[in-house]
């Protein structure tokens, strides 16, 4: 409060209804001088932004668009105390600016009038105002401000119309002095609340009005719980004074509602004309295309295919592009910087870490670019509304479809995409099963071990071939486990009640190219500043474990004299120069493969070989699974070092990916004939990536999103333990049936 | 009584009262469902749930078991 004082001119809070372009508001008025940051223990987002109007410098904040001030999670609870100034890691606000939807008033108004009862000073602006035309609603601007006392500013946000009426009436407000709360309530009403507000009075930190007035109508017991009241009944007490004001004709809650309703209708009676009977608009046409029973459902499935191939596929050049790039910096540096644990360190560690996480960033975009179109033109919440049903049966809300759908192609962009899914419970359920859906960097792990170990034929002359089925029954795999934890999680851990599925469906519209621009800059910026130093650290991390300690005596005492003749052979340049080439190229393989097995990390390796044991796994592979946590696909790399053939391979080139398959194929239990891999070890193996929480992107995410490190712990903890059990029913029926 | 998820496709009725007190009744009340208020049933997903409606001129989505809180009469 302190700061908000000595070195701004004012701060302004913006709320609104969902869909009244309240995000188009904010950008246009703070352009890029906006940041982001998180409040403790909620997921709310803390958006600050600044504009300069006058002279002055305003602080705008972003509260979440809301149909109603009325607290029932402490998510909602925030945005109310942020707005009466009542948290000290927020600045206090001067003054409101509400947004309202002008095709839409009598609801928005609903919102307006709770806004008008905390007293502070507001300015109203009319958004859309040429959507109202276009329908032939006209309204009295002057009119509707001269009664609600407060002024009305028209605007056309996404054509910038209007915006500098908007900036000086906020200045104005900033500075008019608080106004007289309006209630709309009936007298009965108001005496109650008057008297709570008095017994109230003697805590700690005295409630305002608007709070005394939400806890008398908050029957859920919510507010009466965040309240500290002197030991005394306080849930009796408001029992009490609920039936007086019932017997009053005041049932409570349901005369908020029909007092701000009809304070609604005397405010807009008068000023607005409409026309007689309302005219069936374009956006009616579409939407009865869209929600139709046959049509709606084929434009819905093909709408998710196009975005899906898009995440999955199109992002697929952008992507081998940015591999490139990361390659050649590497070369570079590997060229500039005399070889040493220095340069690995840089190349190897840091670079690599970097370049596993801008990897991600073509999905990020290419996803949200979708989204934010879908969004903004209207059409995400009809998707919700034709998946909600399927969704149910899950025990989530048609809300989870999109983020679980983007989770197949990659689950960093699907986790960021639960944003829209209001209700907690059912928003962390999504977060935590997101994970579970087969995604991309889980193919090349599957394509080498189905190369490797399962046969090219199958059944019915091969139509159905068994390399085919096995691909499939690990994405089943992967989804039917996401339903059946999203159930467990919903009776267990986020058990609750239903939430209602309430949802406006709002009027379609072109989308703004402004707004859809900011929202993919927006998520793939703060993907990459939020979790981009944690991936790198991890990643720097497990390279250490894997570099040290070095093995350069023995690897000297084992390889050296072998290298020098081979060395000297091709300096000679006899006839067997070319063979003497190859066996060096082979001989540095194994030496790198030497080094990695006597790592930290393959000593870790041989230490949990008897936990893995029962999976059918031999050290290497529990090393490999290790190397592999900050991204699943690592594993490919570590097992080709590990058996001797190199960390550069490219599962789509058949001589590379052959070579590995053949190196797994060959590979034996250490001191023994017996083979590593069989068909059960290698399915086994599947289902682990299937399940597995390897992918260190994704916990920093979960983490960010949940906005807590226990749920990304979770996260990894109980998809490690299924992905262990999988392994092991698979590799044990395996067994017994075709070993 | 009739509950505003028994309604026929396309009729037109008039809220009479929202049934309960807790959280699902308030949001209903909320969005605009208040005692008086005409609605308009417009459709059904293609699942046969949820139910979209036109309230005070716009388009909501309940699903039936909320609408079923919803007691309504003739328009």
């Amino acid at each position: 409060m302190v700061e908000a004082t000595a070195t701004r001119d004012g701060v302004v809070a913006l709320l609104g209804n969902p869909n009244t372009g309240k995000s188009t508001i904010f950008n246009a008025l703070c352009g890029s001088r906006q940041r982001v940051g998180n409040f403790p223990g909620v997921t709310v987002e803390k958006k600050l932004g600044s504009l300069h109007v006058e002279g002055r410098r305003l602080q705008l904040i972003d509260l979440p668009g809301t149909y109603s001030l009325a607290p029932r999670s402490p998510d909602e609870l925030l945005t109310v105390e942020v707005l009466l100034g009542r948290r000290s890691d927020c600045p206090r606000p001067d003054a409101v600016l509400c947004i309202v939807d002008a095709s839409n008033l009598e609801r928005n108004l609903y919102l307006v009038s709770q806004v008008l009862e905390t007293g502070l000073p507001t300015v109203v602006a009319l958004n859309m105002s040429d959507v109202a035309q276009a329908r032939g609603i006209r309204i009295d601007v002057a009119g509707l401000s001269a009664r609600l006392g407060v002024p009305v500013v028209p605007l056309v946000a996404h054509r910038g119309r209007g915006l500098a009426d908007l900036r000086s009436a906020l200045a104005r407000a900033v500075d008019a002095p608080p106004r007289t709360a309006v209630s709309p309530f009936p007298e009965a009403f108001r005496g109650e609340v008057a008297q709570l507000e008095r017994r109230m009075a003697g805590g700690a930190t005295p409630w305002p009005r608007y709070l005394v007035e939400r806890l008398l109508l908050d029957t859920s017991g919510f507010l009466a719980g965040a309240a500290e009241h002197n030991g005394a009944d306080l849930p009796g007490e408001l029992d009490a004074a609920r039936e007086r004001l019932a017997a009053a004709d005041c049932p409570v809650p349901a005369i908020e509602a029909i007092a701000r309703y009809e304070w609604v209708g005397r405010m807009l009676a008068g000023l607005v004309e409409r026309p007689a009977t309302r005219p069936v608009t374009m956006s009616d046409r579409i939407d009865r295309v869209l929600t139709h029973r046959l049509w709606g459902v084929v434009l819905f499935v093909l709408a998710m295919i196009v975005v899906f191939q898009a995440v999955f596929r199109w992002a697929v050049p952008a992507m081998d592009l940015l591999d490139a790039g990361v390659a050649g910096l590497g070369d570079a540096a590997r060229a500039a910087l005399p070889p040493g644990p220095a340069a690995d360190l840089l190349v190897d560690g840091v670079l690599a870490g970097f370049g596993s996480v801008i990897v991600f960033l073509p999905q990020i975009c290419l996803l949200f670019l979708f989204i934010a179109v879908l969004e903004d033109c209207g059409y995400m919440a009809r998707a919700a509304f034709l998946m909600d049903k399927l969704m149910v049966r899950a025990g989530l809300s048609g809300k989870s479809f999109i983020p679980l759908l983007s989770s197949f192609a990659c689950a960093i962009p699907g986790v960021m995409a639960t944003r829209t899914i209001e209700n907690r419970r059912d928003r962390l359920t999504t977060i935590l099963i997101a994970p579970l859906m087969s995604c991309s960097a889980r193919l090349p792990v599957y394509t080498i071990l189905i190369a490797a170990f399962i046969p090219a034929g199958g059944w019915f002359g091969g139509w159905l071939g068994w390399q085919g089925l096995t691909l499939l029954a690990m994405y089943a795999l992967g989804a039917v486990t996401a339903v059946g934890v999203a159930l467990v999680l919903k009776r267990t851990l986020l058990r609750g009640p239903t939430p209602p599925f309430i949802l406006e469906l709002p009027s379609y519209k072109w989308p703004s190219p402004r707004v859809v621009l900011f929202r993919v800059v927006d998520r793939a910026w703060a993907f990459v500043r939020r979790a981009g130093t944690l991936i790198v650290a991890v990643s720097v991390l497990v390279w250490a474990a894997l570099y040290f300690p070095r093995a350069t005596a023995e690897i000297e005492q084992r390889f050296g004299p072998q290298r020098r003749d081979l060395e000297a052979r091709i300096a000679a340049a006899d006839g067997q120069r070319a063979e003497a080439k190859a066996r060096l190229a082979q001989l540095e393989l194994e030496q790198l493969g030497f080094q990695q097995r006597q790592s930290y990390l393959g000593r870790a390796g041989r230490w949990i070989e008897p936990l893995v044991r029962p999976l059918g796994w031999d050290w290497r592979i529990g090393c490999a699974v290790l190397a592999s946590f900050p991204a699943r696909e690592v594993v490919v790399a570590t097992l080709g070092v590990i058996y001797d053939v190199g960390g550069a391979i490219d599962v789509a080139d058949e001589h590379q990916a052959g070579a590995l398959a053949g190196a797994l194929r060959a590979a034996r239990w250490e001191g023994t004939e017996r083979r590593v891999f069989n068909v059960p070890v290698a399915l086994g193996l599947m289902a682990f990536f299937a399940l597995c929480a390897q992918c260190a992107p994704t916990l920093v995410v979960v983490r960010r999103e949940a906005n807590s490190w226990g749920w990304a712990a979770f996260t990894f903890v109980y998809m490690t333990t299924l992905a262990y059990l999988a392994a092991l029913v698979v590799y044990q029926v395996g067994m017994r049936i075709a070993p | 009584m009739t509950r505003l998820a028994e309604l026929a496709i396309g009729s037109d009725a008039r809220v009479t009262a929202v049934s309960g007190h807790d959280e699902i009744a308030q949001r209903l009340l909320e969005m605009g469902l208040t005692p008086g208020t005409p609605v308009r049933l417009l459709g059904a997903a293609p699942l046969g749930d949820p139910l979209e409606l036109l309230v005070r001129g716009y388009h909501l989505s309940v699903r039936r078991a909320e609408a079923a809180r919803v007691e309504v009469s003739d328009a």
